[in-house]
C-alpha cells in the first residue's frame, strides 16, 4: 500500500484546513505577508480549490516600511494568479508619522501592524483569517491551536482555547468573534524550504544572496532600502552580499551575510547554521515571552 | 558519510534523500515528575534541533530558573507560556518538531497532571504511537494506568514504555524487569499487544540516541532508533473507501466536483461509489488535482472527484465504495470523554460534528461511567470534567458512520455546547442501536393538517417562560379561557398536572430539569400533532431546552412567551412562599436564588408585568396570535 511522505501529508492536511474554513465561515480572508510562508500557503490555496480560484480575497497590512521588492513581488503575484488583493494602511499611524526610527520597533509594530490588522478585519467584517504561522517558530506558538479564537476585541486567551481532536475543528463562534486559522501549523522551516524547492514556488528575491547596501546597527545588518534610513554623519552604506531569512519592515529585519543564491544553497546554509530563524527579527528581542504578550494584544 | 558532511558536499543528494522522508506523530504521557519535558528537550537536543542562540538562552535560563543546579535544564526548552514557566508545570498540549535522517517527528506534549485527561486525549487523537514514561524509582503508578487506558481508548496500537531515571536506580536490570512484568500484567486487561520497554535517562541521555554503556544488559533499540524504524502500518490505507464531502466545487456550470480528504482506502477512476445518507450510486469519472488528474488516490490525500451522474451531494455527505458500505443510523452507543467544566446533561441537545457533518444530538442514556484508574464501571447520572462514560446517543437524522475502531474519521466525533460554542466532549462510536434500524415512521393518511382542519384551527404551542411567581400560569389560564371562548381546542400543561404524573420521578437538579422540559416538549409535540393549541407554563430556565422545544415544532408553530418580572418583584409577591424557603436554604436549586435563569433573547412575545396587568397581557397575546395568522380558521 502506498503511504504518503511527510510533505504530502502536510500538504493534504493544510488543504483540508483551508476547505474547512471556507465551508464553515462566512467571510474568510487570506493574510498575505508576502514572505515565504505566505508563498507556500498561497500555493496550497491555489491547489485546495482548483479548478476554482480561492474563494476569498488576500489582505496585506502595509506598514509603509516593507521592502520595496516585497511590494512589487506582491503586486506581480496577485496579477499573475488573478486574485483579489486588499491593502490596508493604518492612516492614523501615517498621520502621526509613526515609523520604526522615530517611535521604536515596539510602538511601530503595535500601531502599524497590530492595530492596522484589527482595523482591516473590522472594516471588511472578516470572520476568519488565514495566517502562515508555524508551531515550530517560537515557544508560545507551540501551544496554539490550528483554529484559534479571538474575542470581538481581537484578544487571544491561551486558557480558553478549545481542544482540537483528530481533524475535527469546531468553528462555531459568537457574533463579533473571529477565527485565526493556521494551515501551516505543523510545518517546520525545513519543510517550507523543501516544499518551495520541490514545487518551484516563487518567492521574493530578497531571500537570495545579492550585493545590497547595508549598515550595521547594534550588531545587526540593516538594508538601506530607501532614503528614510537615518545615516550617522559620514556613514556610508556598505555593499555586502547578504540575504534575509525572514521578511518584514526593512528597518526591523536583520540581513545575514551569505553567498547562497539558489534554493539548495539556502537550504544548505540553513541546515548548517547555528542560529534560529526569528533571530533576525528585532521585535522578538524586546522582552521575554514577548510574542505571547503581543498575541494576547492582538498581534497575529 | 556523516549527515552534515552530506549537506556540505552534496546538498542535492541530501534533498533527494529527504524528499521521501516519512512522518511519525507520537504522544508522550507521564506524571508530573516523570521527566517528560526533560525527555522531549533531550530528543530535540540530540537531533540537533537547538540552535546556538536558543542554547545560549537555555543556559542563562537554566542558571536563573533551572532545577538542575546550574546544569542545562532541558525541560525549559519545552515549557512555553509565561504563566506556566512561573508555576513550573505544563498546562496544555504543545506540539514539538524534530527530524532525523529517516523521519520527521511531531510530538504532542501533554501534561501529566491529575485533572488533564482532556489534554491527553486531545494530544493522543492525532498520534500513531505513544511513549508512556515512568519513574524507575516508583514503578507502575495509578497515573501510569490512567495514561495507558486513555491511550488504548483513543486507539493507539504502538506503545513504548520508557522507564526513566535509570541513573537513579543504579541502572538496575532487576528493577527494570520487575516494572516491565508489573506493567505487562496490567496491559493485558486493556488489550495492548505491541509494547516495547526501554530503560532510559532523559537527563543523562542513556539509550535515547546512543546505546548506554551503563545498561549493557539491555539489547533492544534506543528510543530514537525505535521511533525512526517502527512500522505503524496504517489501517486507513487498507480499509474500504471513505471520503467526507467537505466542499462542493462549482467554478462554472460544466464542473461539479466533490472536495475532501480520503479517510480510508483507495479510489480509482471508474470505481462505483455511493453517497450517504441519500444512498445514490454513481461512478468516479475524474480525480482532479491542480497538478493534473490522477488515476488513483489513497487515504490521506486531499482531492476533488467528479461523478458520472448528477446526484445530489452536499457538504456532510459521505462518499463510500459500494463494495463495503458504512452503517446508517440515528441512535448509537458511544464512549464519551467529557471535557467541559459544565457537566453533561442527558436530554440536552448538543451539536455533534462527525467528519464534515454537524447535526443535533443528545445523550438519551448513560449506561455507566468508567473509573480511569481502576477501569471499574460505575452507575452515573451525568459526566463531569474528565470523566469517561458509555452512553446512548440520539440524533435528529440518520447519518453514515463506522465504528471508531474501524475508522477514526467516520467513528470519532465531538460534541459542542449550543450556547457557549465550546467543545464539551470527544466521542467514539461503538455500534448503532438496533432499534434505530427497526423504527420506521409510519406514513399515515390522517395527518396534522387533517386533524387541525377538522377542528377548524391552526395548531400552535405557546411556551410561557419566566421566574417562579412571575405570573405565567395566571396569564396562560386567561389566554386559554379567551381561546376557549373563541371556540378553539386547547390544552394547558403546567407543573401541577405534569409533576404529579408523567414527571413524578424527577426532582429539581439541572439534569432533572432538562429531562422535565424534554418530556413536556415531546408531549406538546404530540398534542400539536393532534391539532391542538397547547399552552405550557414552566419556569424552563435554560435556553438550550427552550431551543430544543422550538426545534421540535414546524416553522411558525412555536411562540415563546417571556413573562418578564424582576427577581425582586417575584420575590416580593412570592405567592407560594417558595422564595422565603429558598432564602432559608430549605429548597435547593431554586431558580433565581441558587440556580440560573437564562433570559430569552428572541422570544416572540415579551410581557413586562410591571407595565401590563394579567388581563391586558392575555389580550395582548391573543392579538399577537391574530397578527400571526394563527387564529384565522
Amino acid at each position: 500500500m502506498p503511504t504518503l511522505n511527510n510533505l504530502q501529508r502536510l500538504e493534504a492536511e493544510s488543504i483540508h484546513i483551508m476547505r474547512e474554513v471556507v465551508a464553515e465561515c462566512e467571510n474568510p480572508v487570506f493574510l498575505y505577508s508576502v514572505g515565504k510562508d505566505s508563498a507556500v500557503m498561497l500555493h496550497l490555496a491555489m491547489k485546495a480549490f482548483y479548478p476554482s480560484k480561492p474563494p476569498f480575497p488576500l489582505l496585506h497590512v502595509d506598514t509603509t516600511w516593507k521592502f520595496k521588492e516585497m511590494i512589487s513581488f506582491r503586486d506581480k503575484m496577485v496579477k499573475d494568479l488573478g486574485l483579489e488583493l486588499r491593502v490596508h494602511i493604518n492612516q492614523d499611524g501615517v498621520a502621526q508619522g509613526v515609523g520604526p526610527f522615530t517611535h521604536g520597533s515596539a510602538l511601530h509594530t503595535d500601531i502599524m501592524k497590530t492595530q492596522g490588522l484589527k482595523q482591516a478585519l473590522d472594516k471588511w467584517n472578516f470572520d476568519a483569517a488565514f495566517g502562515g504561522a508555524r508551531r515550530d517558530e517560537e515557544k508560545s506558538r507551540a501551544k496554539e491551536r490550528i483554529f484559534s479564537f479571538r474575542s470581538a476585541q481581537h484578544r487571544w486567551d491561551p486558557k480558553q482555547q478549545r481542544p482540537e481532536l483528530w481533524q475535527l475543528y469546531n468553528t462555531k463562534k459568537h457574533k463579533g468573534e473571529s477565527i485565526r486559522a493556521f494551515p501551516l501549523s505543523n510545518w517546520t522551516e525545513l519543510d517550507i524550504w523543501q516544499y518551495i524547492y520541490l514545487e518551484n514556488i516563487p518567492i521574493v528575491p530578497l531571500y537570495f544572496a545579492a550585493k545590497r547596501p547595508v549598515v550595521e546597527r547594534d550588531g545587526t545588518l540593516i538594508m538601506v532600502d530607501d532614503d528614510r534610513m537615518p545615516l550617522k554623519p559620514g556613514e556610508k552604506p556598505m555593499m555586502k552580499s547578504v540575504r534575509f531569512r525572514t521578511l518584514g519592515c526593512y528597518p526591523l529585519t536583520g540581513a545575514i551575510e551569505s553567498e547562497a543564491a539558489t534554493l539548495p544553497d539556502i537550504i544548505q546554509e540553513m541546515l548548517l547554521t547555528k542560529s534560529s530563524e526569528r533571530q533576525g527579527r528585532v521585535i522578538d528581542h524586546d522582552s521575554t515571552a514577548s510574542m505571547e504578550k503581543k498575541k494576547q494584544e492582538g498581534y497575529f | 558519510m556523516d549527515v552534515s558532511d552530506l549537506i556540505e558536499k552534496d546538498i542535492l543528494g541530501y534533498l533527494k534523500a529527504h524528499q521521501n522522508k516519512g512522518l511519525l506523530r507520537f504522544v508522550t504521557c507521564g506524571s508530573v515528575d516523570d521527566g517528560k519535558s526533560t525527555l522531549i528537550g533531550r530528543l530535540l537536543y540530540d537531533s540537533k534541533m537547538i540552535f546556538e542562540d536558543q542554547l545560549a538562552a537555555l543556559e542563562s535560563d537554566s542558571k536563573k530558573v533551572g532545577t538542575q543546579g546550574g546544569d542545562i535544564d532541558f525541560a525549559l526548552l519545552v515549557d512555553g507560556l509565561a504563566a506556566e514557566r512561573e508555576q513550573g508545570i505544563t498546562i496544555d498540549v504543545a506540539y514539538r518538531f524534530f527530524s532525523t535522517d529517516k523521519r520527521k517527528f511531531i510530538v504532542a506534549d501533554t501534561p501529566g497532571h491529575e485533572q488533564y485527561t482532556r489534554n491527553m486525549i486531545t494530544g493522543a487523537s492525532t498520534a500513531d504511537l505513544a511513549v508512556i514514561l515512568m519513574d524507575a524509582r516508583k514503578g507502575v503508578l495509578v497515573q501510569t494506568r490512567r495514561h495507558s487506558f486513555l491511550v488504548s481508548l483513543i486507539g493507539i496500537k504502538h506503545v513504548v514504555l520508557a522507564i526513566n531515571k535509570m541513573d537513579l536506580v543504579g541502572h538496575s536490570e532487576e528493577t527494570f524487569n520487575k516494572i516491565v512484568a508489573d506493567y505487562r500484567t496490567f496491559a493485558k486487561q486493556i488489550g495492548f499487544e505491541n509494547i516495547l520497554a526501554i530503560p532510559i535517562s532523559g537527563l543523562k541521555g542513556d539509550n535515547i540516541k546512543d546505546p548506554s554503556t551503563s545498561t549493557p544488559w539491555y539489547k533492544g533499540p534506543t528510543l530514537m532508533n525505535h521511533l525512526e524504524t517502527v512500522q505503524v502500518e496504517d489501517n486507513a490505507q487498507s480499509g474500504p473507501f471513505r471520503m467526507w464531502t467537505q466542499w462542493v466545487n462549482r467554478p462554472d456550470l460544466d464542473f461539479r466536483g466533490f472536495a475532501g480528504q480520503i479517510s480510508s482506502g483507495i479510489i480509482r477512476t471508474g470505481d462505483r461509489i455511493r453517497a450517504l445518507p441519500s444512498g445514490k450510486d454513481s461512478k468516479v469519472t475524474r480525480i482532479v488535482t491542480k497538478d493534473g488528474d490522477l488515476s488513483e488516490a489513497v487515504a490521506g490525500q486531499s482531492v476533488t472527484i467528479t461523478l458520472k451522474d448528477e446526484i445530489d451531494i452536499s457538504r456532510g455527505d459521505l462518499i463510500a465504495g459500494v463494495d463495503s458500505l458504512p452503517g446508517v443510523a440515528d441512535q448509537f452507543n458511544a464512549t464519551l470523554v467529557w471535557m467541559s467544566e459544565t457537566p453533561l446533561l442527558p436530554g440536552r441537545p448538543y451539536w455533534l460534528k462527525l467528519g464534515s457533518r454537524v447535526i443535533s444530538a443528545s445523550v438519551t442514556d448513560i449506561k455507566h461511567k468508567i473509573h480511569v484508574n481502576t477501569l471499574e464501571q460505575l452507575a452515573a447520572k451525568t459526566l463531569e470534567l474528565n470523566e469517561i462514560g458509555s452512553v446512548n446517543l440520539g440524533i435528529d437524522q440518520a447519518i453514515p458512520f463506522d465504528a471508531y475502531t474501524e475508522n477514526k474519521d467516520t467513528g470519532g466525533f465531538i460534541l459542542i455546547d449550543r450556547m457557549t460554542n465550546t467543545t464539551v466532549a470527544a466521542g467514539m462510536i461503538n455500534f448503532a442501536l438496533r432499534r434505530s434500524q427497526n423504527i420506521h415512521w409510519q406514513a399515515v393518511d390522517v395527518d396534522k393538517t387533517a386533524r387541525a382542519s377538522a377542528k377548524r384551527q391552526k395548531p400552535a404551542l405557546l411556551w410561557f417562560t419566566g421566574l417562579s411567581g412571575s405570573g405565567k400560569s395566571t396569564i396562560a389560564n386567561l389566554v386559554e379561557k379567551q381561546l376557549f371562548a373563541l371556540g378553539r381546542h386547547t390544552y394547558m400543561l403546567d407543573g401541577d398536572n405534569v409533576r404529579h404524573g408523567l414527571n413524578r420521578d424527577l426532582g429539581f437538579t439541572d439534569t432533572d430539569r432538562v429531562e422535565n422540559i424534554r418530556r413536556v416538549a415531546e408531549v406538546s409535540k404530540l398534542m400539536v400533532d393532534a391539532g391542538l393549541i397547547v399552552l405550557t407554563s414552566f419556569i424552563s430556565p435554560f435556553k438550550a431546552e427552550r431551543q430544543m422545544a422550538r426545534g421540535l415544532m414546524a416553522e411558525g408553530e412555536f411562540l415563546e412567551v417571556f413573562i418578564k418580572t424582576s427577581l425582586a418583584e417575584a420575590e416580593r409577591r412570592d405567592p407560594k412562599g417558595l422564595y422565603k424557603r429558598a432564602r432559608a436554604s430549605q429548597i435547593q436549586n431554586f431558580t433565581g436564588i441558587t440556580s440560573a435563569y437564562e433570559e430569552p433573547e428572541t422570544a416572540e412575545i415579551v410581557i413586562d408585568t410591571s407595565k401590563l396587568s394579567a388581563e391586558e397581557a392575555a389580550t395582548h397575546i391573543i392579538k399577537q396570535m391574530q397578527d400571526r395568522g394563527l387564529l384565522t380558521p
